[in-house]
C-alpha cells in the first residue's frame, strides 16, 4: 500500500537555459487522495508533473514514490507505479490500432497471450472504449482519444494516476463523462488543470503553484473561498462558486441589462 | 493542404493492411522478411542489360497480392509514386551509354535505354516486394523480425523511430501548409521566403512533438525493445514458404527459364 504515496522534498528544477521552473517544492500525497495542482500559465505545473515518473530529473531535492527514491535504477518500477496521462492524446497514441496502443505498456511489462488480451480488454471496457479496439487512433474524436489514452495507462495497472489537463479540449458532454469515469477510480490521483469546476468536483485537496513555488496546499473548498489568494496567483473562483450572472442583482440592475 | 493530409492517411493505410487475416498475414514475419531478401538479392544481381529474365519474377508480387487480398490498385499507386525517383537515377544512362545493342528494323536501341528499362523493371519488382512485406506484416513486425534475425537493435529501433517521425512530420506539414494557405488569400503568400521559415518551424515543432512521444513511450515502460502482440513461431508452413519461394528465385536466377521453355518446344 505504501506504493501509493507520492512525496516531493525540496524539489527544484532549472532548465538548461537558466529558467527556474520549480523552487523548493515539498508535499506528501497519501493513499487514495485526489489532489489538484493548479496555477496560472507558466507556474510550473507540467514541469512538476513530469518529475513524478522520472520524465524530468530534479536539479536538487527528491521524489519518493512509497519508500522508493526516484533514481535511474528505480525508474522502471516507478513508471509501473505512476501512470501518466499526457495533455495531448496525440502524443500518447502512436501505434497503428487502439488495441496495439493499449497493449504497448503491458507488452513492455512482459505480458503476452491471454493475460495481455485480458488486461487490454479490461482497460478498454473500464473507459467504455472496447468498441474502438480495431480502429486507428487518429480516426477517433477528441473525447475518444482521451479515453483511449487513459486506457493505455490503466492497462499497466498503476497505483497512482497522474493526469495533465484531463478535460482540456473536450466538449461538455465528453467532459462530464470523463469526470464520472475519474471519480470511480480508486487510485491515488493527481491532476493539473485550469478547469477549476472539475477540480471542485473531483479533488478534496488542492495545491496552488505560483512562479514555481507552492502558495497554498489545503482543502479545495477552503482554497477556492480565499479571493485574495486566488487573485495573487492569477486565478479565479470556479464558475459554480461565482453564482449565476443572470440572477445576480448587481448584474441585473446594470444599465442595458 | 488536402493533398498532404490525404497522403498521410494513404501512408497509414499501408500499416492497417497488415491487420488482415489471410494465410500470408498469418505467416511468421521472419519468413516473409527472408523471402523478400532472397527475392531482392536475386533481382538486383542480374546484369545491367537484363530484362527478359526478370519478367518471371513478377509472379511473386502477383501471387502474394492475390493470396493476401491486398488492394492491387493501391499498391500500384504507391509504386507509381516512387517511379519518378527511379527515372531520375537512370535518366543519364541513354546519354552516356550510346553503344547500340539491338536493332529492330531501322530503330537502333542503345545500351543506355536497355539499362534504364532494366533498372525500372528491377525497381518495380523490389519496391512492390517491400510494399507487400509491410502490407502483410506491418512495419513494427518487420523491424522486430529483422532484430530476431540478428540485426542490431540500435538499427531496428532507429528504423521504427524514423517511421514514426515521418508520420509526425507529415501531420505537422499538413497543418502548417493549411495555415499558410489560409492566410495567403489564394496568392503566393511571401513566396520562397515564407517557406524557409515554415520549414525551420516544422523541424522544431516535429522535434518537440517527437520528444513528447518519446517521453510518453518511456512513461509506459519502453526500454528500447519493441514488442508485438502477435508473437509467432516458425512453423512448417513458414519453412515451406521460405524454401518454396527461395528455390524458385534461385532457380530463376541460375537458369534461363525462357531458354529452357524454348528448348522444350523446339
Amino acid at each position: 500500500m505504501s506504493h501509493h504515496i507520492v512525496e516531493a522534498r525540496n524539489l527544484q528544477h532549472v532548465y538548461p537555459d537558466g529558467t527556474i521552473a520549480i523552487k523548493d517544492v515539498s508535499f506528501r500525497i497519501t493513499h487514495g487522495e485526489s489532489v489538484a495542482i493548479i496555477g496560472a500559465n507558466g507556474a510550473g505545473k507540467s514541469t512538476l508533473l513530469q518529475h513524478l515518473n522520472g520524465c524530468l530529473y530534479p536539479t536538487s531535492g527528491q521524489i519518493r514514490i512509497g519508500d522508493t527514491l526516484l533514481t535511474k535504477s528505480t525508474l522502471p518500477d516507478i513508471r509501473r507505479t505512476v501512470g501518466m496521462v499526457f495533455q495531448y492524446p496525440d502524443d500518447q497514441l502512436f501505434m497503428p490500432t487502439v488495441f496495439e496502443d493499449v497493449a504497448f505498456g503491458p507488452l513492455n511489462q512482459g505480458l503476452s497471450g491471454s493475460d495481455l488480451e485480458r488486461r487490454v480488454t479490461e482497460a478498454l471496457v473500464q473507459v467504455g472504449a472496447d468498441h474502438l479496439r480495431t480502429k486507428p487512433p487518429y480516426h477517433l474524436s477528441g473525447g475518444e482519444k482521451k479515453r483511449v489514452a487513459i486506457a493505455t495507462v490503466l492497462a499497466m495497472s498503476p497505483d497512482i494516476l497522474v493526469m495533465d489537463e484531463p478535460t482540456s479540449g473536450l466538449d461538455p458532454f465528453a467532459r462530464r463523462q470523463l469526470m464520472s469515469l475519474l471519480v470511480e477510480f480508486k487510485h491515488t490521483k493527481i491532476f493539473t488543470s485550469h478547469d477549476l469546476d472539475m477540480v471542485l468536483d473531483l479533488c478534496h485537496r488542492t495545491i496552488i503553484l505560483h512562479d514555481g513555488m507552492i502558495m497554498a496546499d489545503g482543502p479545495t473548498g477552503e482554497i477556492f473561498r480565499n479571493d485574495a489568494l486566488l487573485a495573487a496567483c492569477r486565478l479565479e473562483k470556479p464558475l459554480s462558486m461565482q453564482g449565476c450572472p443572470l440572477c445576480n442583482t448587481d448584474y441585473a440592475t446594470k444599465p442595458g441589462n | 493542404m488536402i493533398s498532404i493530409n490525404a497522403a498521410v492517411i494513404d501512408l497509414k493505410r499501408l500499416d492497417l493492411l497488415a491487420d488482415g487475416d489471410s494465410q500470408i498475414h498469418a505467416l511468421d514475419s521472419r519468413a516473409k522478411v527472408l523471402v523478400t531478401l532472397v527475392f531482392i538479392v536475386s533481382v538486383v544481381s542480374f546484369g545491367r542489360y537484363e530484362i527478359v529474365r526478370l519478367l518471371p519474377f513478377f509472379a511473386y508480387p502477383a501471387v502474394m497480392i492475390a493470396l493476401a487480398g491486398l488492394p492491387p490498385l493501391y499498391i500500384a499507386r504507391k509504386i507509381a509514386l516512387v517511379s519518378p525517383f527511379i527515372l531520375m537515377v537512370g535518366l543519364f544512362n541513354p546519354l552516356f551509354d550510346r553503344d547500340v545493342l539491338y536493332q529492330i528494323c531501322q530503330v537502333q536501341i542503345s545500351g543506355g535505354w536497355i539499362s534504364l528499362f532494366s533498372l525500372l523493371v528491377r525497381s518495380l519488382l523490389t519496391v512492390s516486394a517491400a510494399f507487400i512485406l509491410v502490407g502483410t506484416t506491418g512495419f513494427t513486425a518487420v523491424c522486430q523480425a529483422l532484430q530476431r534475425l540478428g540485426t542490431p537493435q540500435v538499427f531496428t529501433v532507429q528504423l521504427l523511430f524514423l517511421h514514426r517521425y515521418i508520420l509526425v512530420l507529415a501531420d505537422e506539414t499538413g497543418r502548417a501548409s493549411r495555415a499558410r494557405e489560409l492566410r495567403s488569400c489564394g496568392k503566393k503568400g511571401l513566396g520562397v521566403a515564407s517557406f524557409g521559415s515554415l520549414t525551420g518551424h516544422l523541424l522544431l515543432r516535429t522535434w518537440l512533438q517527437a520528444e513528447r512521444i518519446h517521453t510518453a513511450m518511456l512513461a509506459r515502460g519502453f526500454t528500447g525493445k519493441f514488442h508485438v502482440p502477435r508473437q509467432s513461431r516458425f512453423s512448417a508452413d513458414d519453412i515451406l514458404f521460405v524454401l518454396g519461394w527461395s528455390l524458385l528465385f534461385i532457380s530463376l536466377r541460375a537458369a534461363d527459364i525462357s531458354d529452357i521453355i524454348g528448348a522444350l518446344f523446339s
